[in-house]
């Protein structure tokens, strides 16, 4: 289909600038609401700017296309029928700029989107109640026959003491969880304690929130110091548990 | 003696920061560009095509103001360093001093083989073997040199042959210290693959600002040649960045765990987009490239799905494993970790898409090898299906180790990331021979037009070039700040108030400051050695092939 325009010029429907612009709001509009749960904003930019960075490489790789794709705008800049909807058009985009630096300029009342190590580097040796832990060739004690009575244990510690923040299906949705930030781990994603050797959980069990290095900063996780409640063997217990539970596999250090 | 000087209040980090930078990206440069003026010379000596011989000049040409810049630079840095950090220079100076009185050796060295490289081009013109001979010892002294220096910063991050107490008992294991080797060979691939970007640069530049066909033809070509370079090293640099960091691993799993996990973990996020930015230059260069021959019309259909794969591979690539939300949207994923973006985040997905980029690059490669010819080789169907089978099977080999790459272990997965380098090298070795033998005898259809570029594409390779320099001053800032608060690492601690490690957002603005500034050296050294061009004329006598 084509549309007439008054010099006799036309423009086909399915010319790049058109098809680009249907593709990027389309994209934009699955990135935003076909993916749940939602993927954070700063991500969708970046994908954006991925995305029309390509389409923009696309269309000057080829002088026709690029050419075919600078038509629309030409005529839209230079018919004489479509001096309205320019000067629309030229009022408008200023004023939309406006309005954004003005939205960012507005001072907001949520903390700062923030930048977080999740599993910052542990130190060489931490202690436990007096008791030297060299993190690097610890081993959880518990490991061996009887796993499945550890792991019972375990699990009635997990029940009483974590169970309220990382939740009783171990997915970090305990009835706490609401109010805290950052919030507690989900030990089910792949991401979290499948990715660490044990006695790095260990660790992060015993020391807490309190116990992050510098570049766990800033240091506003809720996580509990244990070591104070709990003996270095409970803890391992523990931790055997949401391993055995959730099915992962402690990393080796390598 | 103090331990610590501080002038005018400026952060004595960030002052020696920028020197070292600066230097480190010129001494890259005049490292690099000798090695491709003599492999050029070599090119054009064995085949007797002139024009060869005249690129390699050209690069030549390039070397002696660059050295002295370097020199320069390298002089300012030292300066620095001892005045700002003089207990610091005593300690190094009482490890090194020995290999310091080397280094200034070798420099002297550097400098005599490089004037009389250039220097010596046309008076040596009938004796062109003694002159390569002077070429290949030229890059002997540029390689010493950087081998010197290397062993310097390694044994910062990873002191070897001294005692606990910070006294020396071996030199040599000073010298050859875990790191050493993995970053000679880094720094070496990364040199030639950053010099090529330049000399790219240079050659585009020159294009835009050219006054007739001729010249814009001439440097249409120089500058297809250093992107090829470019290209070329860029592509086994991930492989010796991988033996670094293992190394780095092997000697302090907590070092390790900063520089990949910890603090710096974004930083590889912001490397993720560089490099994506630069492959997809790399490839739009050649798309548009492709104009210019007649006969890549049909070759043209295949752009949009080169183009799909590596936006996918991009965004894959660069999709971080952990997020910044706000509060609500943390809320609203009820996890830290997104669950779908948690699986794109790790290492198996990131492994396997860079693989498949890199093989689209070589497809993009071999299409436009390709534009101009007709095979008329009796298998060349055959051939192609072999070719075609190939690539398809080590791409569907790839992604099946990527995704049988979740449900092993650790152990077990490093050992697939390595068959998938193999497996992309296999294609390399395979595939490349195999193309030029389908195409040996083929019916030209279309010649290339050099010259026929637009603007943009020259402008592409400007991109590429900061691109490369901005990503060698990030990757300069990971590597000094894996040593975190240590002058040398738990050897000598640094007490100085600038003793932290800086925020990634303060690191990028450094960084970009030492592009912009090396970038006006850069334009300083074209503009000069513009001026020394005397005979433009002879040079573009090729032209008329
Ligand atoms: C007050 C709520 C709360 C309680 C109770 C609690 N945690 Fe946590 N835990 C958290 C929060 C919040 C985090 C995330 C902190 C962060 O991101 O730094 C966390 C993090 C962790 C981590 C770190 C995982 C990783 O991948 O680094 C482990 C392991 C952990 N908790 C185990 C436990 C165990 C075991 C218990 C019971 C003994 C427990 N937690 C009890 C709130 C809690």
């Amino acid at each position: 289909m084509e549309v007439k325009t008054g010099e006799k010029r036309t423009i086909r429907i399915f010319n790049p600038f058109f098809i680009s612009g249907f593709l990027l709001v389309f994209i934009y509009l699955v990135l935003k609401f076909g993916i749940h749960p939602p993927i954070p904003s700063s991500l969708i930019a970046m994908y954006m700017g991925i995305i029309i960075f390509a389409i923009i490489l696309y269309i000057s790789s080829s002088e026709s296309i690029f050419q075919e794709f600078l038509h629309p705008i030409n005529l839209f800049l230079t018919l004489d029928r479509l001096k309205v909807p320019r000067t629309v058009i030229g009022i408008f985009i200023p004023l939309i700029l406006g309005f954004w630096s003005y939205q960012m300029a507005l001072p907001k009342y949520e903390p700062p989107a923030g930048l977080r190590t999740i599993h910052p580097a542990p130190p060489d040796e931490i202690s436990v109640k007096d008791e030297k832990i060299v993190l690097s060739k610890a081993n959880n004690p518990f490991r061996g026959d009887e796993v499945e009575k550890y792991k019972k244990e375990g699990w009635e510690i997990y029940f009483s003491r974590c169970m309220p923040c990382h939740g009783d299906n171990l997915n970090g949705n305990g009835h706490w969880a609401k109010r805290i930030n950052p919030i507690p781990i989900n030990f089910r994603d792949p991401g979290t304690i499948a990715m660490m050797p044990e006695s790095f959980i260990f660790w992060r069990v015993a020391k807490g929130g309190m116990g992050l290095p510098d570049e766990g900063a800033p240091w506003d996780s809720a996580m509990p110091v244990w070591e104070h409640d709990l003996s270095a063997e409970e803890i391992w217990k523990v931790v055997l548990f949401i391993y055995e539970e959730t099915g992962f596999q402690p990393k080796k250090w390598q | 003696m103090v331990d610590y000087v501080t002038i005018w209040g400026i952060s004595s980090r960030d002052i020696s920061w920028v020197f070292a930078q600066l230097h480190l990206n010129l001494a890259a440069f005049v490292i690099a560009v000798p090695t491709f003026a003599l492999i050029v010379e070599i090119i054009g000596f064995k085949t007797g095509d002139e024009r060869y011989d005249n690129l390699a000049k050209d690069f030549a040409r390039l070397i002696t103001i660059s050295l002295s810049l370097t020199s320069i630079l390298g002089a300012i840095f030292l300066f620095v360093i001892i005045v700002l950090y003089p207990k610091f220079f005593s300690y190094f100076s009482q490890i090194f001093g020995g290999t310091m009185v080397f280094y200034a050796m070798l420099f002297f060295g550097e400098f005599i083989a490089a004037y009389l490289y250039y220097y010596g081009w046309d008076r040596l013109k009938n004796k062109k073997l003694l002159h390569i001979f002077i070429g290949f010892f030229l890059n002997s002294f540029g390689i010493a040199i950087m081998f010197v220096a290397n062993a310097w910063v390694t044994f910062m991050m990873m002191p070897s042959g001294v005692k606990e107490t910070g006294e020396l008992y071996s030199l040599w294991e000073a010298i050859n210290n875990p790191g050493w080797w993995p970053l000679n060979v880094h720094r070496l691939i990364a040199n030639l693959a950053f010099g090529g970007a330049i000399v790219a640069a240079y050659a585009a530049s020159n294009f835009l600002s050219a006054e007739n066909e001729k010249e814009r033809e001439y440097y249409d070509w120089m500058g297809y040649v250093g992107n090829f370079i470019a290209v070329s090293a860029l592509i086994p640099l991930p492989f010796a960045g991988y033996w670094f960091g293992l190394e780095i691993y092997k000697y302090d799993q907590q070092m390790g765990i900063t520089l990949m996990g910890g603090v710096l973990s974004w930083l590889w996020i912001l490397q993720a987009i560089i490099i994506g930015v630069i492959f997809l230059g790399i490839n739009y260069y050649l798309w548009i490239g492709m104009e210019r021959i007649e006969g890549a019309e049909r070759y043209r259909k295949y752009v949009p799905a080169l183009l799909l794969v590596m936006t996918i591979c991009f965004i894959i690539w660069f999709t971080p494993h952990s997020l910044v939300a706000s509060l609500e949207e943390a809320r609203k994923i009820g996890a830290t970790l997104h669950p779908i973006l948690s699986v794109l985040g790790i290492m198996t997905a990131k492994n396997t898409v860079v693989n498949i980029m890199i093989l689209s690059t070589f497809l993009s490669f071999i299409i436009y090898r390709r534009s101009g010819k007709i095979p008329i080789t009796s298998w060349a169907r055959l051939g192609n299906f072999i070719f075609f089978s190939i690539i398809a099977v080590v791409a569907g080999y790839i992604i099946f180790l990527g995704i049988r790459g979740y449900f092993v272990e650790t152990t077990v997965r490093i050992n697939y990331s390595m068959y998938q380098v193999l497996a992309v090298l296999f294609v390399f070795i395979v595939c490349t021979p195999l193309d030029v033998a389908i195409y040996r005898k083929s019916n030209v259809i279309g010649s290339i037009k050099w010259g026929h570029m637009p603007p943009r594409s020259q402008y592409m390779l400007i991109v590429i070039a900061v691109s490369f320099t901005w990503l060698m001053g990030l990757m300069g800032f990971a590597r000094s700040s894996s040593r975190l608060n240590w002058h040398v690492y738990k050897i000598m601690e640094d007490t100085s108030h600038s003793a932290f490690v800086p925020s990634l957002g303060y690191a990028a603005k450094i960084v970009s400051l030492i592009t912009i500034i090396f970038f006006i050296m850069i334009g300083v050294i074209f503009f000069l050695t513009k001026m020394l061009e005397h005979r433009q004329e002879e040079k573009f006598k090729f032209i008329k092939e």
